[in-house]
């Protein structure tokens, strides 16, 4: 429960001239700054007590939802339990105190680490070797399309300016093939939610760099004709391209270099359990096959006799410049840690317990609401399914409106309006943590919902009522939007 | 129910383009505004700009999704309808009302490969 008072901006919080610190008497005289490192007016900070902003952020802090709070089935996003032993992990002082520039023999525990994490990734993923400087996903996705293009580049096939995506992929696809100054080309799915190799067949040509695929893909199904899409794309001469968003449910079943993919990263927040925090830190691998390897970005952990060591770590700013890996040096080192911790703790043998786990999850809540809910593809899901909306279409209630009254039953609504293939998209990814019970409550309150729709559906279209904000204006959020607090007091 | 237009050419992609002599109208057909749900912004190409058929000329954002605009026909633009850059829900209360260019048709003959209402009706239904 907000506290009415401290649950405001801290800006209008601000009284002026409170203050939350006390400095020691000053021993030293009065020295004045140059004016040329003063400020022309003062900072415009809150002026607060302690005690103030203490209550402040603890009030806010309870707005947020995570997956400790409660089950949270976000389509896509894998939010699995972060498990405790790995921040234990990461808060050992031999690994939270060291720094990047410190002599290698000095951080030999630190390098075993990224070694082990990048040797474990490429196990898993049936690729050579891995890089984990990158700093989340979607600077993995561009570390790889550029690992693409310099393969391309350094072969003198300069005309390869093309990349083909499907449909259904996630919108940071074509965003980093962009970025990547390709250019994208799109590939239809087919009824069956697959991508259709009779709509690719015509796409390929000199001109394709590669491909991009997520598998599992986004509609929770496995791309059957994965070998001959593979072998499609490599004829022409492109390269196949991971997108590892949905790696889970194959962990230690199948592996992405077996099926013909060339490069890929891993969203290691999804699948090897680190926090989705609020935009970070996060973290992005990247593995490649063996004859890539020489286009990661540096520096990159080595083994050899003598223990650990970072090759050419002299020339890091230039190669990684001329390869415009800028800015991911080491990655974020305790974040690889606790993905380390992850996979250690499981081992081989449990690893290749969570898809299918994940995958029964995801199937059971699918069986049990089809009744309720429309699924537009029968059959068998992987770790996650895709609803079109309410099956009654008469109520007026949409997808929109059921996301926002699970809210009031205390969960976390599914990924909603993605993928675009159907026009009330509701994603559902429970996991493989959750246990039947936490299921079965959200099966029946997903029955309630329906119901609702159809006895009172205003309930459902006025939701949600028991949450700290109710229903936002979002048509007003996105035309005339309220950027900064001074408009928000204005109000 | 979806209204479409007698007289009408319509894409697969949901716009639809309305003839008048050598001036032509292109919008988005009332079936993808109900898709959309509300318009918040409607990405415009300038006067004079030229497209092949099929051919990206704008997007259009809802509070659901963001859908890229493709030109049904080759055309020049003679004019973009300029109020939807403040009022871009307009689209939304009548879509054939507020078409979004005002374009010349550089190849009158594409026109043949569109569906007509009742072709585009059937599309829409399956």
């Amino acid at each position: 429960m907000n506290n009415r008072l401290y649950g405001n901006l801290i800006f209008e919080l601000s009284q002026p001239g409170c203050k939350a610190y006390s400095l020691p008497k000053n021993e030293f005289g009065n020295y004045e700054l140059p004016s040329n490192l003063k400020r022309e007016k003062d900072a415009e900070l809150p002026e607060c007590d302690e005690l103030t902003v203490v209550r402040h952020y603890t009030n806010h802090s309870g707005n947020n939802f995570g997956v400790d709070n409660g089950f949270y089935p976000l389509g896509s996003c894998t939010m699995k339990y972060n498990p405790t032993i790995n921040e234990e992990v990461a808060a050992l002082p031999g690994f939270t105190s060291v720094h990047p520039m410190q002599p290698i023999n000095t951080v030999q525990g630190a390098l075993a680490v990224q070694y082990g994490l990048a040797k474990s990734l490429a196990s898993i993923s049936g690729l050579a070797d891995f890089t984990v400087n990158p700093f989340a996903g979607a600077q993995g996705e561009f570390t790889g399309l550029m690992i693409i293009r310099s393969y391309h580049e350094k072969r003198g096939d300069t005309k390869r300016t093309k990349i083909i995506i499907p449909d259904s992929a996630h919108g940071t696809n074509p965003a980093s093939a962009a970025v990547c100054g390709l250019d994208v080309v799109e590939v239809k799915s087919t009824a069956d939610g697959l991508v259709d190799v009779e709509d690719l067949k015509p796409l390929l040509g000199d001109d394709i760099a590669g491909m991009m695929m997520t598998n599992p893909n986004t509609l929770g199904l496995f791309e059957k004709n994965i070998p001959e899409i593979a072998k499609l794309i490599h004829d022409c001469g492109g390269l196949m391209y991971y997108d590892g968003a949905n790696l889970n449910p194959m962990l230690g079943v199948a592996r992405p270099g077996d099926m013909g993919f060339d490069v890929m990263h891993i969203n290691i927040h999804k699948t090897f359990s680190t926090p989705h925090g609020g935009g970070g830190p996060g973290g992005g691998p990247v593995g490649v096959r063996a004859d890539l390897v020489e286009f990661l970005p540096k520096p990159h952990v080595l083994k050899t006799e003598n223990g650990y060591e970072l090759d050419a770590p002299e020339a890091t700013a230039e190669y990684n410049l001329n390869n415009m890996h800028v800015g991911q040096f080491m990655g974020n080192f305790l974040i690889s840690l606790r993905a380390y911790a992850y996979i250690l703790t499981l081992g081989k043998e449990n690893l290749k317990m969570v898809g299918p786990y994940a995958t029964l999850n995801a199937n059971y809540i699918k069986e049990c609401l089809k009744d309720d809910y429309e699924l537009p593809i029968e059959g068998i899901c992987m770790h996650e399914f895709v609803f079109d909306g309410l099956k009654d279409k008469s109520t007026g209630v949409t997808t929109m409106d059921v996301a926002k009254r699970l809210l009031d039953y205390g969960y976390h609504a599914p990924t909603i309006y993605f993928p675009l293939l159907f026009h009330e998209a509701m994603m559902i990814e429970p996991t493989e943590n959750e246990s039947k019970r936490t299921l079965d409550g959200f099966i029946e309150i997903m029955h309630t919902i329906a119901r609702e729709a159809r006895e009172t559906p205003q309930v459902v279209l006025d939701a949600p009522k028991n949450t700290p904000i109710g229903r936002v204006d979002d048509v007003l959020a996105a035309t005339k939007p309220i950027l900064n607090y001074r408009q928000s007091i204005n109000q | 129910m979806a209204k479409v237009i007698e007289g009408l050419f319509y894409a697969e992609s949901h716009e639809y383009v309305k003839v008048e002599g050598d001036v032509a109208y292109i919008g988005i057909t009332d079936y993808a505004q109900h898709a959309l749900g509300n318009v918040v912004y409607v990405d415009m190409p300038e006067a004079d700009d030229e497209f092949e058929s099929e051919e990206g000329f704008g997007a259009v954002e809802s509070v659901k999704a963001a859908s890229d605009l493709n030109s049904p026909v080759s055309c020049k633009v003679i004019e973009v309808n300029e109020e939807l850059e403040d009022q871009p829900e307009l689209i939304n209360q009548d879509p054939y009302a507020n078409w979004i260019l005002k374009v010349e048709l550089t190849n009158k003959s594409e026109l043949d490969n569109l569906m007509d209402a009742k072709a585009y009706e059937e599309f829409c239904a399956k």
